[in-house]
């Protein structure tokens, strides 16, 4: 009993740990995410025009981003089906966002599966942290 | 003098004890601080609801639930493996007693369809009004929120619990 909750104990500190060893700036992203879209398209420059167009449509589903999110990355936006508050997705509203590979790449994996049925591409991750950035205006 | 002190230090004492034992008695009643202390749960399980307390479902639809978050209430709430083994440790350790398998016999995954809640939540039992889990303001049974005011912290008691008028916006 006592080593069992030892273990969890030192697991959870290696998972806040780690939370913390990752840690990173909004532009790190956005430069890993466009490095990677040049792989399959040379020259790809990331567009934050795009991604708001990206980011506040529909994909097929019922759901866009902006559902839960809204349309404004500095504002607070609510969860779809539960209500719950979800703080703003722009770094320069919320220092929370962009700053931690393994929360950033869980999100999109689990919000693009929901919103496109597929993951995003990394042209679509690099234009949507792009507007994201440029957020408040 | 000297018979009388001890009388009414004797009486003081009586006094102290018995306004303890009904404060201590009333804390039981009116605190319903539910268990939900494990920073990895309530971070992870926290971020599209509240953490919901561990012990209002058994063990079995625990394990259930965690096999099998990619679809999740049609959500995608899908986990490392090892984050959700951290996860199921603390859940299992902390479930209900009672086992929560519906009448089929497969574990139940909602706490809202479980018995014990719709009895506690039936209409007309302290305030709870016909339809209101669907209202505008409350959505959903499981937004358990929109009553226990602090139910993201697992505080259920009753004094926290303001239900919102049937069909106010929220
Ligand atoms: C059904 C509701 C919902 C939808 C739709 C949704 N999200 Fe999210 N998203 C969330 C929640 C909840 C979080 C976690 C909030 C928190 O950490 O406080 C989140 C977090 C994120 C994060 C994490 C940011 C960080 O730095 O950790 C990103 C990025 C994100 N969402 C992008 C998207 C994109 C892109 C879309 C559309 C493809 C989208 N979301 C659609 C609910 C949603
Ligand atoms: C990506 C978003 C998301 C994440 C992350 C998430 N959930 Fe959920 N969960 C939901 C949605 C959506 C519902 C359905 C809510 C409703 O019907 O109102 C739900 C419902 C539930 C319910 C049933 C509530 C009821 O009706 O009684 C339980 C229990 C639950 N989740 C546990 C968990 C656990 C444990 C975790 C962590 C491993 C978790 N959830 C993580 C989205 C999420
Ligand atoms: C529409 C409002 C509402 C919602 C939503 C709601 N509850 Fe309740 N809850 C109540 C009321 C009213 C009581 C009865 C209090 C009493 O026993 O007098 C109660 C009682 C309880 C109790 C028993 C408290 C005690 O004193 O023993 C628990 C535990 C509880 N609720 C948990 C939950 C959980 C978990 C959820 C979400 C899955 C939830 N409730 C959603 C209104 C609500």
């Amino acid at each position: 009993m006592r080593s069992h909750s030892l273990q969890t104990l030192l697991a959870a500190v290696a998972l806040i740990a780690s939370g913390f060893a990752s840690a990173e700036a909004p532009a790190d992203f956005l430069a890993r995410y466009e490095a990677e879209a040049r792989q399959s398209t040379p020259g790809f420059s990331a567009s934050a025009e795009r991604g708001e167009k990206f980011f506040t449509s529909t994909h097929g589903g019922e759901w866009s981003c902006s559902t839960c999110h809204t349309k404004n990355p500095a504002a607070r936006g609510k969860h779809a089906n539960t209500g719950k508050a979800i703080e703003p997705m722009a770094p320069g509203a919320n220092p929370e966002r962009l700053a931690s590979t393994r929360s950033v790449e869980k999100w999109f994996g689990r919000n693009c599966k929901d919103v496109l049925g597929r993951a995003c591409t990394p042209g679509e991750k690099a234009d949507v942290v792009a507007w994201l950035m440029t957020s408040p205006r | 003098m000297n018979a009388r002190f001890p009388a009414r230090a004797l009486r003081t004492l009586a006094l102290v004890v018995a306004t303890g034992a009904a404060a201590a008695a009333m804390a039981d009643d009116e605190n319903k601080q539910m268990n939900i202390d494990h920073p990895v749960y309530r971070s992870e399980c926290g971020s599209c609801h509240i953490a919901f307390p561990p012990a209002l479902l058994g063990a079995n639809s625990w394990r259930a639930m965690m096999a099998g978050l990619d679809k999740h209430f049609g959500s995608d709430a899908s986990l490392d493996a090892g984050t959700a083994a951290v996860i199921t440790k603390f859940l299992v350790a902390n479930a209900g007693r009672r086992d929560t398998s519906g009448t089929d016999g497969s574990p139940q995954l909602r706490i809202s369809d479980t018995p014990w809640f719709r009895k506690e939540h039936r209409d007309g039992h302290d305030g709870i009004t016909q339809g209101i889990f669907r209202s505008e303001a409350v959505k959903s049974a499981a937004n358990c929120a929109a009553c226990h005011r602090d139910a993201g912290q697992g505080d259920y008691s009753e004094r926290n619990i303001r239900i919102p008028k049937n069909g106010a916006r929220s």
